[in-house]
C-alpha cells in the first residue's frame, strides 16, 4: 500500500492568481468593448478576422502585451494579457488577424531571434501592422510534425523553401509565415535538422491559396513554396533548432483561454434566455464547469509565467476545454429548439451555426486530444 | 509548511487507526483558532489534511471534527472539546438523519432554531447507518439537550456549504489515489506479453481520468483560497462530484476484474467517490446553485467576480 503520492507522476497545479491591478484593467478593456461595433461570434479567435479592430486594439496597448520595451513591446506580464485575451474571447470579439503573431510568433521571435529579426518585427507586431500564419502542417504531416517534406536548401546569402504548407489560418490576410523545414537530414534523429523561416507574404515564389471550411468559408490556405528565397537574415535562431522552438510555442499555443472559450457566446445567451430551473441549473452547470476550467487555464498561465514549461497540464487543460467548448452546443440543444442557422435574426441561432460547423476543428487544432492525451499518458509514465 | 504537513499527514493517514496519532500530534483541530482551543493554521493546511485523509481512504471524522464543528464553535464564541465531534443540522420533519460518525463523536453540535448546542454524547440514541463505504452515516435522537449553547453564528445552508467544500478536497485526495492505483497497474499488469499501459486505448482512459483530477483539483484549492464565494464552493463541489464519477469509473476499468474486490486497495478510495460525490450536494444540486446564484447577471461578469485572488 503507497504511504504517500507517487512523486512526479502527475504535476499539480497552483491556482493562478491575477496581477492587482487585473480589475482597472479588465474594466478598461469592457468599456473598450461596449464602444465598438461588431457582431459577437462563436470561435472569434479563427474566423473573426479585422484588421482594423486589430490595430484599435494596438492603440490601446493590449498586442504585444508581453514583448520586450526596448522591441516595441509593453513588457507587462503574461497574466495581464490573459485578462485582456479572456475578455476579447468572452465578448466573441474579431481578433484573428493579430491571433498568431500576438500570441506564439512574437513570442517565439523574442525568446529565439536575433537582434536584426526582433528588431524588425516585435514593433510592427505591437503596432498590429504584422499579422502572421502558421505554416506548421504539411499535406502529409500533421499530427507527426517531425515529419514535414518542407526542404530550405542552403544558397548563396540565405535559403531556398520547397514545400507545401496547410490549414495556414489567415495566410491570406497575414503579413508574414513562419515556416517550419527541412535544413539538414535527419540522421537518424527526426527532430534534429529542423528549422524556422520566417517569410515575408505575398512574396515571389510564394502561393497562398484558399482551403474552404465546411460551410465554404475562407481563413484555411494553402501555402506553396516553389524556390521561394529566405535571406539568411530570417533564419530563426540557429540551424537546426526548430524542433525546440515549435515545441516551446505549442505550450503557448495549448493553453490559453481560447481552448475554452470558443463557445462561450452560446453560454451567454442560454444564461440569458433561462426561463425554467432546468434552464437555469444548465446555465449554471456550464458556468460551474467553465470556472473550474478556467482555474486551471490560469494555473498553467501562472507556471508558464514563473518560466515553467508546464507542458504536460497544458495539453490536459486542452483536452478537457476543447471537450467543454463542444458540450456547451449540446447543453444549449437540449434546452433551446433552435435549429442552427448562419443567416438568422436570432443570435442563438447564428452563434449554434458557427460553434457547430467549427466544432470539428476544437480537438484537432494545436495538436488532436488524441496527440494531447499520448503526452498525458508519457507523462504518467505509461508510455 | 505545506510540504512538512503534507509529508506528516501522509505518514500518519497511512496507517491502520490514524486518530490517535492525529490527536497526539494536534493535527484534528488544523484550521480552528488556537483561542477557541483549536491547533491554528489556515483553511489551507486543513485542506492539506483532508486531502491526505482522502487519498488513504482513512476512516476519520477528520472533516466533521475541525472543519465543521470545530470552526462552527469557534464562530459562535464556543471552547473546543476534545475528541471527535460532528454535526447535525435538522432535515424533514426536524429528524436528524445521517448525521456523519454520531456513533464515535464525543460530543454531537447541534445547530437548529438559530442556535448553536454542544451535545453530550450519552445523551442522545444512535440509530445505526452508513454510506456505501462503510463510513457511519447515523440517525441521532436527542434524549436530554443539556450543554452549552450560543446563538447561530451562520445558517444552515451556510454550515451545509462548508460540508461541501470539505467533501470536495477528499474527493480530490480520493481521486488522486484511484489515479495513481489505476496508473500503477498498468505498468505492472501484463497481458498479450505486455503491461497493459503499453495499450493506446488504456493510455487514453488514463490521460482522460488526470484530466479530470487535476481540473477539479485545482479548482477546489482554488476555492478553498476563497471559502466566503458562494460561487465558487457551488462550482468546487459540482466539479469534484461530476469528475469523482469519471475517474471512479476509470480507475475500475484500468484494474478490470481484479479491482472489484474486497481485498483489493481501490474499493477504499472509489466507494468513497461514490459517498462524497453526493454528500453535501452532488454535482446536479450545485449546477442549480450555480444557476440561483449567476440570477440575472452576465454569466462573464459572474464569473470573473468569483474566486480569482489578485496578488500584491
Amino acid at each position: 500500500m503507497a504511504t504517500s503520492p507517487e512523486p512526479g507522476a502527475l504535476p499539480e497545479l497552483e491556482p493562478g492568481t491575477l496581477p492587482p491591478d487585473a480589475g482597472a484593467l479588465r474594466g478598461r478593456v469592457r468599456e473598450f468593448l461596449a464602444g465598438q461595433d461588431f457582431t459577437p461570434r462563436c470561435d472569434s479567435w479563427l474566423t473573426g478576422a479585422d484588421p482594423a479592430f486589430s490595430r484599435r486594439l494596438a492603440e490601446r496597448g493590449w498586442l504585444g502585451m508581453t514583448l520586450p520595451p526596448r522591441y516595441g513591446g509593453h513588457g507587462r506580464s503574461p497574466l495581464e494579457r490573459f485578462v485582456v485575451i479572456e475578455e476579447l474571447l468572452a465578448a466573441g470579439a474579431p481578433v484573428a488577424a493579430h491571433w498568431i503573431a500576438d500570441r506564439q510568433t512574437g513570442p517565439s521571435i523574442a525568446a529565439h531571434g536575433s537582434e536584426g529579426l526582433k528588431r524588425r518585427f516585435l514593433p510592427a507586431i505591437t503596432r498590429g501592422e504584422c499579422f502572421f500564419a502558421i505554416g506548421m502542417s504539411e499535406p502529409d504531416a500533421g499530427s507527426d510534425l517531425a515529419s514535414v517534406r518542407t526542404r530550405a536548401e542552403r544558397v548563396a546569402g540565405g535559403w531556398r523553401l520547397h514545400g507545401t504548407k496547410i490549414w495556414s489560418s489567415g495566410a491570406h490576410l497575414a503579413h508574414t509565415i513562419l515556416v517550419l523545414a527541412r535544413s539538414a537530414p535527419a540522421d537518424g534523429d527526426r527532430h534534429a535538422g529542423l528549422s524556422q523561416f520566417v517569410v515575408p507574404l505575398p512574396g515571389e515564389g510564394v502561393t497562398v491559396r484558399p482551403i474552404r471550411g465546411l460551410a465554404g468559408e475562407h481563413h484555411f490556405n494553402e501555402v506553396v513554396f516553389d524556390g521561394a528565397f529566405v535571406p539568411e537574415d530570417l533564419l530563426l535562431g540557429e540551424p537546426g533548432d526548430g524542433w525546440r522552438q515549435v515545441t516551446a510555442e505549442l505550450a503557448y499555443e495549448r493553453s490559453g483561454p481560447e481552448r475554452l472559450l470558443s463557445t462561450f457566446p452560446l453560454v451567454r445567451l442560454l444564461a440569458e434566455r433561462a426561463a425554467t430551473p432546468a434552464e437555469r441549473r444548465a446555465a449554471g452547470g456550464l458556468l460551474a464547469r467553465l470556472w473550474a476550467l478556467r482555474q486551471a487555464s490560469l494555473g498553467v498561465a501562472g507556471a508558464l509565467a514563473r518560466g515553467r514549461a508546464p507542458d504536460i497540464p497544458a495539453a490536459l487543460v486542452k483536452d478537457m476545454g476543447t471537450r467543454f467548448e463542444r458540450e456547451v452546443i449540446e447543453v444549449v440543444r437540449a434546452h433551446s429548439p433552435v435549429e442552427p442557422d448562419p443567416a438568422s435574426p436570432d443570435p442563438l441561432a447564428r452563434a449554434l451555426a458557427e460553434a457547430v460547423v467549427q466544432s470539428p476543428g476544437f480537438t484537432l487544432r494545436g495538436g488532436t486530444n488524441e496527440i494531447l492525451r499520448g503526452i498525458v499518458a508519457r507523462g504518467l509514465g505509461v508510455r | 509548511m505545506t510540504g512538512l504537513l503534507d509529508e506528516t499527514a501522509h505518514r500518519i493517514l497511512a496507517a491502520d487507526d490514524p486518530w490517535p496519532a492525529l490527536e497526539e500530534a494536534g493535527l484534528t483541530l488544523v484550521g480552528v483558532p488556537e483561542g477557541a482551543g483549536g491547533s491554528g493554521g489556515g483553511l489551507e493546511d486543513a485542506a492539506v489534511l483532508l486531502r491526505a485523509a482522502g487519498y488513504h481512504g482513512a476512516a476519520v471524522p477528520l472533516a466533521e471534527t475541525g472543519w465543521l464543528a470545530g470552526r462552527l464553535l469557534a464562530a459562535a464564541g464556543l471552547g473546543v472539546p476534545a475528541g471527535p465531534l460532528t454535526v447535525a443540522v435538522p432535515g424533514a420533519g426536524g429528524r436528524l438523519r445521517r448525521v456523519p460518525w454520531a456513533r464515535s463523536a464525543r460530543r454531537i453540535v447541534v445547530l437548529a432554531d438559530g442556535a448553536v448546542t454542544v451535545v453530550d454524547r450519552a445523551g442522545v440514541e444512535v440509530a445505526e447507518g452508513a454510506n456505501v463505504a462503510g463510513e457511519p452515516r447515523d440517525e441521532v435522537v436527542l434524549v436530554s439537550v443539556s450543554g452549552e449553547s450560543a446563538p447561530a453564528p451562520v445558517p444552515p445552508e451556510e454550515l451545509w456549504r462548508w460540508g461541501a467544500l470539505a467533501r470536495a478536497v477528499q474527493l480530490t485526495g480520493a481521486m488522486r489515489r484511484a489515479l495513481d492505483l489505476a496508473v500503477r497497474h498498468a505498468g505492472e499488469r501484463e497481458q498479450f506479453g505486455r503491461p497493459i499501459g503499453r495499450f493506446q486505448a488504456v493510455q487514453h482512459l488514463l490521460a482522460e481520468a488526470a484530466g479530470e483530477v487535476v481540473v477539479a483539483d485545482v479548482a477546489v484549492r482554488a476555492a478553498v483560497r476563497a471559502p466566503d464565494d458562494p460561487l465558487a464552493v457551488a462550482a468546487a463541489k459540482a466539479g469534484a462530484s461530476r469528475a469523482a464519477g469519471v475517474v471512479a469509473s476509470v480507475a475500475h476499468q484500468v484494474h478490470g476484474a481484479m479491482g472489484v474486490t474486497e481485498e483489493h486497495p481501490l474499493r477504499t478510495v472509489t466507494l468513497r467517490l461514490w459517498s462524497w460525490r453526493e454528500e453535501f450536494g452532488d454535482e446536479h444540486h450545485w449546477a442549480a446553485e450555480a444557476g440561483r446564484l449567476l440570477g440575472d447577471r452576465d454569466p462573464w461578469v459572474a464569473l470573473t467576480e468569483t474566486g480569482i485572488v489578485t496578488g500584491e
